[in-house]
């Protein structure tokens, strides 16, 4: 069990991620355990016979649009950073949110800590597991960091020009 | 110019308080070095040479006098007295401590500044021509589109963390004043033949290591389709430009490998599922931008001055001042003055605390309280009455500012080169001020006409050396400092990328290698050919020969 920011609050999270190792093998997993894997490993119809639950993952360079036909099955997907400067994922959130209406849980891993967790949250992210040896508690924070936003987001898709419009302002 | 209210200024000190965070864990070693150098770059903080540099952002160049008098402040009470203007448009500041930038950051918010997105793989300060709403070859104000572009660019979180920086320029006039053709997206404002307002877009220009014109892939885009376009454009750019080698991560290379078609066909499609959302801009938002650019109360005047024409007729260094520092204004009895930063000695765009604040002063004495940067690096007073221009030109001539050599050689575009910059092969500063001394005397300087000289420390570009009429580059051979001259290339409308000559030059060389590319220009020039077209009409070779000629 470890702790993970889940719709801006601290929960205990059961979901273990798997990542190939060197060779691309992936890790035994107990059948009855929530696990999240690789693309190609859920597409591949194995790791969907279990009594756990299973989910998917995604790399920076991996097509969202190829879960399409898996939304409504799936219990959550994850976007790896593999770098907090790789800023392809902020665009496969908003994809999935925006374009393919995805509305389960959508997750954060990798290098994910306080300054990026407000961006995330704005294209649709809702979990964050964060990078290890960062204190959950403090990082949380980030997602207060701006109160304001001038753009179109999933949040909120009334950019500010057109609220401050509405208002007079 | 644009007003902050309440939400623009909330946005801004939430950014100062979340950087003076992030300097503080960084300090108490929260966050590693490699952690903290994006966060601090994208807020325009390098470090540098002898301390941090801090480059502080100036929204298409428009200042008001109450902010250049904060600048100054900034420049007496946190680095040395001075600051350099860059060639996009902004400010930066060589000498502040670490630990007092996120005061400086306070500072600037009190007058609605910020250093956000200066530096950093992100969308960075757009830029537009200087002369912006005030120009007499205007089709459309570009500001209040680079004011929405600011905004939407401005934290965007999908676009926070680019392969590599990106850079954005608009230009509302026939002439291009904005360099659009060599930015990673220009916009020219055009109207078609319904009298519709659009955007001719052009991706995929670019100075640095790999420059390269850019290349058209929309060529009327209405405006009210601005943001989702620019969405579209970036998101393609986010998930396929390359991220593993940071000399192949900007636009141009992807659009390059795609083809334009290709990019520009990826981009229609991505286009489709954005187009007509949230982000369009309705007749009212245009409306809700364009009011903060409306004419400031200009006063009804004769289109001829005598008061002007009687001083021109008596005094000829102050004629020539207004033949090359003055620009004509779209208000009859008014002209824009641009105040050069490009005096011999003084490193280009460098401006003291003491000169701010005098600028300053003129801009609220003769004008409306706003001033202009220049991407040129001058300093602009964008509403002189032609009556007030014998007593802002003496003004000027007193604080070093009236260099009259606009537009000319010795109106160099230069970075701040090996003595600052940690990236530079070279000096440049030196190699500038060389130049000046050389071509000093006026008459001959006249002589030799409009030639833009660009110099860049390094191949980056800072200097925009590629679209010089002459370019410096400096080069490091072995460790040692040396300098590549490139000809032919030029800004504007005929964007070109100068060609290399040959050979580097040692840095006491270039004085004469450019008075012997002079004499050639002197020599083969026909009437009032400028220098560029007769580089154009006779090639390199001439150049060449006479440069590079064995001594007998």
């Amino acid at each position: 069990m470890r702790s993970i920011i889940k719709d801006g609050a601290i929960v205990e999270d059961n979901w273990r991620l798997v990542r190939p190792d060197e060779a691309g093998v992936l890790p035994q997993v107990p059948t009855d355990t929530d696990v999240i894997v690789p693309l190609n490993a859920w597409r591949s119809a194995d790791w969907r016979q279990r009594t756990g639950r299973t989910a998917v993952w995604l790399a920076p360079d991996e097509d969202p649009g190829l879960l399409v036909s898996d939304l409504d099955v799936l219990p959550l997907i994850a976007v790896d950073f593999p770098s907090f400067t790789d800023g392809r994922g902020y665009s496969i959130g908003r994809l999935l949110r925006e374009r393919y209406g995805f509305s389960g849980e959508m997750r954060a891993v990798g290098d994910v800590w306080k300054d990026v967790l407000h961006y995330l949250w704005q294209v649709g992210f809702d979990a964050f597991e964060l990078k290890p040896g960062k204190e959950i508690a403090l990082h949380m924070q980030g997602l207060q960091d701006f109160s304001e936003r001038y753009h179109s987001t999933w949040r909120e898709p009334e950019p500010l020009f057109r609220r401050r419009s509405k208002t007079g302002a | 110019m644009y007003l902050y209210d309440e939400i623009d200024r909330r946005i801004v000190k939430e950014r100062a308080e979340q950087f003076r965070d992030q300097t503080r864990r960084f300090l108490a070693g929260e966050l590693s070095e490699e952690e903290f150098r994006p966060l601090r770059l994208m807020n325009g903080l390098y470090i540098q040479r002898h301390a941090p540099m801090l480059r502080i952002a100036i929204p298409y160049g428009h200042l008001s006098s109450r902010q250049l008098r904060k600048l100054a402040h900034i420049a007496r009470t946190y680095d040395r007295g001075y600051g350099h203007f860059t060639t996009r448009q902004n400010i930066q500041f060589n000498w502040p401590a670490l630990e007092q930038v996120p005061d400086i950051l306070d500072e600037l918010a009190e007058v609605d500044m910020h250093a956000i997105q200066t530096s950093g793989n992100c969308v960075r300060n757009t830029t537009t021509d200087a002369f912006a709403g005030v120009a007499a070859d205007e089709l459309i104000d570009p500001r209040p589109y680079c004011e929405i572009i600011r905004q939407w660019s401005t934290l965007h979180p999908e676009f926070a963390f680019l392969p590599r920086k990106f850079k954005i320029a608009v230009s509302g006039s026939t002439e291009d004043r904005a360099a659009t053709w060599v930015h990673d997206i220009g916009l020219h404002v055009v109207r078609d033949e319904g009298g519709e307002v659009g955007f001719k877009v052009i991706v995929g220009g670019g100075l640095g290591r790999t420059p390269m014109v850019g290349e058209v892939i929309r060529p009327f885009l209405p405006t009210r389709h601005l943001l989702t376009y620019l969405d579209a454009v970036l998101r393609v750019y986010n998930r396929f430009g390359r991220r593993d080698n940071k000399y192949k991560a900007r636009i141009k290379i992807l659009v390059k490998a795609m083809t334009a078609e290709g990019f520009a066909a990826k981009v229609e499609d991505e286009w489709q599922h954005l187009k007509d959302g949230p982000s369009t801009l309705r007749d009212e938002d245009v409306a809700h931008f364009a009011s903060f650019f409306v004419d400031p109360p200009y006063e009804t005047l004769p289109a001829f001055s005598e008061t002007l024409a009687a001083r021109l007729a008596e005094d000829r260094v102050f004629a020539r001042w207004v033949e090359r520092n003055t620009r004509l204004h779209r208000h009859p009895g008014y002209r824009s003055v641009v105040l050069s930063l490009k005096k011999t000695g003084v490193p280009p765009g460098d401006i003291t605390a003491e000169q701010m604040e005098h600028a300053a002063d003129w801009a609220d004495r003769f004008g409306f309280g706003e001033l202009r940067v220049a991407h040129e690096q001058n300093l602009i007073l964008p509403d002189v009455r032609e009556d007030d221009l014998y007593t802002v030109w003496q003004l000027a001539r007193e604080q070093g500012f009236a260099t009259p050599n606009i537009g000319l050689l010795t109106d160099i575009i230069c970075c701040p080169g090996g003595d600052f910059c940690s990236l530079a092969n070279a000096k440049s500063i030196p190699v500038a001020q060389a130049i000046q001394e050389r071509f000093d005397n006026l008459d001959h300087l006249y002589d030799l006409g409009e030639i833009d000289c660009n110099m860049s420390g390094c191949m980056n570009a800072c200097g925009h050396h590629h679209i010089g009429n002459i370019g410096i580059l400096g080069v490091d051979k072995n460790g040692e400092e040396w300098y590549q001259i490139t000809l032919g290339g030029s800004q504007g409308n005929h964007t070109a990328i100068g060609k290399v000559i040959g050979p580097s030059f040692a840095q006491a060389q270039i004085p004469d290698v450019f008075e012997k590319i002079m004499q050639v220009y002197l020599e083969q020039r026909q009437a009032s050919e400028p220098f560029i077209d007769t580089v154009r009409r006779i090639g390199l070779d001439p150049f060449k020969e006479r440069v590079y000629a064995k001594h007998h």
